[in-house]
């Protein structure tokens, strides 16, 4: 009798199975455990690169922070800077050159020392960047805070702010800068500075960025081998499960870890998430949604609230319009914006007005500056006194886009520009896309009236918020205030620690005074785990410390 | 035979030459580049003239095009600018994810849509019929990402049957050899990993399935009807031959022609309907790393993944020509 087609096909396919069943090696460690000591966080992007000193994305560092460690970090849940791998630090008299007293009897993952010597291999290795890794895109963050190299390959690349490292002793470390910055020590703790063993940087040719400009390679210790001192080793990264796999470090000099494995998987939709959380397959996630933060406690999950360290403002650019460098038509803006209100129905539960353009868990804050309280018929009153009783301005504001600052561009935009429009004073509305569109149009030419735009903090130093907004001219606000920049100037250049906080609360008010634009609220982004995870404390900075993490038996 | 496929395949190159082309300028021509991506609110405009300029991107298009070509001519396709990693092992990692997902929702579009249009069609005008040409049009309608919460909600929120998104449970810790989960699994004999990775295959893949089942109820209902009425069926009958052989070796396979051409097609569909569905699904695939590189600005990737696409396109179009001839003996290549 002939075979049926059907019947050949099943047969065929099952021999193909016996064929292929059991003809390679599982390279599995069968330790699974149990799932009690395994946590799933989900998290939104895939990371980008493991060796965090390419990296500038939330996603590479948050992954970094587990693995590596730097010689200073933010204390727990805050952003005041404390000891990592260093224990103690001074700067000398002139302010430029920081002494770091090192933790002894800490080891990389590859089992080598960690000591002043592997500190200063790691400065090197950043400040003696050649080549590729000099571009803009692969190592932002090391540009943004100490500007250029050694060598500079690019004429704009501006003179590096670190000199040298000296290693005096095993436990003692000097780093010596070019000139004062308000930028060290407090940046110091970007996971960008982390240290990472000397030895595995050599093995796996950690410098060796390849390629060509529009065509860079990385080298496989930033893909595969990341070697730091953490709490957790780097296991693996499924990249086709988009998972990435941590595993307790054992020989960790502080508390060592919880948890037996820390897994990462990207699960980019945010609705997606929070099925995933409630089905069970992860046990926590961050960007929660603002409007999922209630549901969510409700149903007993964790929900964390981090504090505040971002800023939403709205900008305003006197350089379009003639009526805007009046600061009457700019303190009438700020009068005729009903900030409590907006705050109150639009942001996430714990958000609060701002007062300056940063946040209260920065130290420098000042309570005591020009606060311009709701009073339409003031705004109103300042705007005829202006001669701008007929005034119109184009309003720009993102669209399709959340951030951390601003879950609802378009409502805030509402709700603002019928606060302005009951003023008096009539609105252009002109909505563009966030990328590239937006941030275009917003901080380059001057077609831009107001705009809503915002930041989160780096790390903990005032500088980073105001100095990045106003210590110069930009586009951006189109305001030239000579004695502003020469204050910023003076504060960034100020060694000792009470008077550059000192000088951050006179350039609060300052700005305050001057208005540029006005500084509307702090959003806390949450972050959620199981109902049975606990152990974990939010941080402003997102330094999210998994090591503390456990299940509730 | 050989000279028909050969042939085929030499028309790939002035097609691709032209895709090529319109992709570069499409992408060129989308407003802003990756430097915005990269550097979000924290770019000064002195900034991202720096990135575009450390890309090439700053040079006539012309030249950035050549630059592309010459690599293409050694079957390099660059790397991401996201990740720096080869635009073609970027692809090798995520597409086995889709095709599992493609296949999964084929053999589900098929195994239910042939058998349906099938009965409705030899159940004309009674219950069933209504209910799957009724059914169909739902299918058609009901937008993917939506179908995708509601099973999500039902099967894996409510029931617990099955996983709400990704393609295996990482926990598993599974060996990857080919990055195809489901034959890993066998290849390793770590059969719950493969077990695992189907079950994952399962929602998405009756997500992704709806629009093609839909399409393939409506197609094989009307080319069954088509056939029903043929002269050789009535002659069929009418020498005596039994119900279940008229079925198959008549009714059937004459009716499969405009079904098969019809899954060469939809295949194309299916490789789009993956992006949202693997977006929806968090499940790694081509689709949703083509959906984060169009925010991203990725050229590299965009034009690397869309060339391939292409060429995967046509190939199976091609295997569904050549299938022709195996359905209807008439059919002959040449």
């Amino acid at each position: 009798m002939r075979a049926s087609r059907p019947k050949v096909a099943i047969a065929a396919v099952a021999a193909a199975a016996l064929a292929v069943a059991g003809c390679a090696e599982s390279d599995r460690d069968g330790s699974g455990g149990s799932n009690k000591d395994t946590l799933v966080f989900g998290v939104a992007g895939d990371p980008k690169v493991l060796d965090p000193s390419f990296a500038s994305d939330g996603e590479s560092l948050r992954v970094a922070r587990q693995v590596f460690e730097t010689l200073v970090r933010p204390e727990e849940g805050g952003t005041k800077v404390s000891p990592g791998l260093a224990e103690t630090w001074e700067p000398d008299a002139a302010g430029t050159t920081w002494t770091f007293k090192l933790r002894s009897g800490v080891k990389f993952h590859d089992g080598t020392d960690f000591n002043a010597e592997a500190v200063c291999v790691n400065f090197d290795r950043w400040y003696n960047a050649k080549g590729l890794m000099q571009s803009p895109d692969v190592t932002a963050y090391w540009q943004d805070i100490m500007g250029g190299f050694a060598a500079n390959e690019d004429d704009t690349l501006p003179d590096s702010l670190f000199k040298s490292c000296t290693a005096t002793d095993p436990t003692t470390v000097s780093l010596a800068f070019t000139r004062v910055s308000s930028k060290i020590p407090a940046a110091l703790m970007l996971p960008s500075f982390s240290i990472h063993s000397p030895k595995a940087l050599q093995e796996y040719d950690a410098s060796n960025v390849s390629g060509s400009a529009d065509d860079i390679k990385y080298p496989a210790y930033a893909t595969e081998h990341p070697t730091g001192t953490g709490p957790f080793k780097f296991k693996s990264w499924d990249i086709p499960n988009k998972t990435l796999t941590l595993e307790r470090n054992e020989d960790y000099w502080g508390e060592k870890a919880k948890l037996k494995s820390l897994i990462f998987r990207t699960i980019s939709d945010e609705n997606a998430r929070k099925q995933e959380l409630r089905s069970g397959g992860i046990q926590g996630y961050d960007l929660v949604g603002p409007p999922d933060v209630e549901p969510l406690k409700n149903e007993g999950f964790n929900v964390l609230t981090r504090p505040a360290f971002n800023i939403l403002y709205l900008a305003i650019n006197q350089k379009g319009n003639p009526k805007l460098a009046d600061l009457k038509v700019r303190q009438a803006l700020a009068h005729a914006i009903n900030r409590q209100a907006l705050v109150d129905s639009k942001l996430p539960p714990g958000a609060q007005v701002a007062v300056n353009f940063f946040p209260d868990t920065v130290e420098g804050w000042n309570g005591d500056v020009t606060k311009y309280e709701y009073d339409v018929e003031k705004a109103k009153a300042l705007l005829a006194e202006a001669g701008a009783a007929d005034l119109t301005l184009r309003f720009h504001y993102p669209t399709e886009v959340t951030r951390p600052y601003m879950p609802n561009p378009k409502d805030l935009f509402e709700l603002v520009s019928g606060d302005l429009q009951a003023a008096g004073i009539k609105i252009e509305p002109i909505p563009l896309k966030w990328s590239p569109d937006y941030l275009n149009a917003t901080t380059s030419g001057n077609k831009h009236d107001l705009h809503f735009l915002g930041w989160t903090g780096d790390y903990g130093d005032g500088y980073n918020f105001i100095g990045t907004f106003f210590d110069r001219q930009k586009d951006e606000w189109g305001f030239n205030n000579p004695a502003l920049f020469e204050k910023f100037k003076q504060a960034d250049s100020t060694a000792d620690q009470a008077a550059k906080i000192a000088l951050y609360k006179e350039l609060n008010a300052d700005i305050m005074n001057f208005l540029p634009g006005v500084p509307i609220s702090h959003s806390p982004p949450a972050i959620v785990f199981g109902k049975d995870v606990t152990g974990v404390k939010a941080s402003p900075l997102t330094d999210e410390r998994f090591s503390t993490a456990e299940f509730k038996s | 035979m050989i000279r028909f496929i050969v042939r085929r395949l030499l028309q790939l190159i002035p097609t691709l030459f032209g895709l090529s082309i319109l992709l570069f300028i499409w992408l060129r021509r989308l407003p802003g580049g990756p430097e915005t991506a990269i550097l979000g609110e924290r770019g000064t405009p002195e900034m991202r003239a720096a990135i575009r300029r450390n890309l090439g991107l700053d040079e006539p298009i012309l030249i950035q095009y050549g630059r592309f070509v010459r690599r293409l001519i050694r079957l390099d396709l660059g790397t991401s600018i996201s990740t720096k990693r080869e635009v073609t092992t970027e692809f090798l990692q995520r597409f086995p994810g889709t095709v599992e997902l493609t296949v999964t929702a084929l053999v589900i579009a098929i195994g239910i849509g042939i058998p349906l249009g099938y009965l409705a069609a030899r159940r004309r005008g009674r219950w069933l019929d209504h209910l799957s040409v009724g059914g169909s049009l739902i299918g058609i309608c009901i937008p993917v990402f939506f179908l995708a919460y509601i099973l999500k909600a039902i099967f894996s929120e409510n029931l617990g049957l099955f996983p709400s998104s990704g393609r295996q449970d990482p926990t598993l810790g599974a060996t990857r050899i080919t990055n195809f989960f489901v034959l890993d699994g066998l290849m390793t004999r770590e059969w719950d990993a493969a077990a695992d990775a189907l079950w994952h295959l399962i929602l998405p893949g009756m997500a992704l399935a709806s629009i093609p089942l839909a399409i393939i109820v409506r197609i094989t209902r009307a080319s069954v009807l088509e056939v029903l009425n043929e002269d050789f069926v009535r002659t069929a009958e009418a020498k005596g031959l039994t119900e279940n052989v008229v079925r198959r070796r008549h009714v059937l396979r004459n009716a499969m022609l405009p079904v098969a051409t019809s899954i060469g097609l939809l295949t194309g569909g299916l490789l789009s309907g993956a992006v949202l569905t693997e977006t929806v699904f968090a499940f790694s695939g081509i689709g949703a790393f083509l959906a984060d590189s169009i925010s991203q600005r990725d050229y590299p990737v965009l034009m690397g993944f869309i060339m391939i696409i292409a060429v995967v396109y046509v190939l199976v179009n091609l295997i569904v020509d050549l299938s022709y001839s195996l359905i209807d003996p008439r059919v002959r290549v040449r």
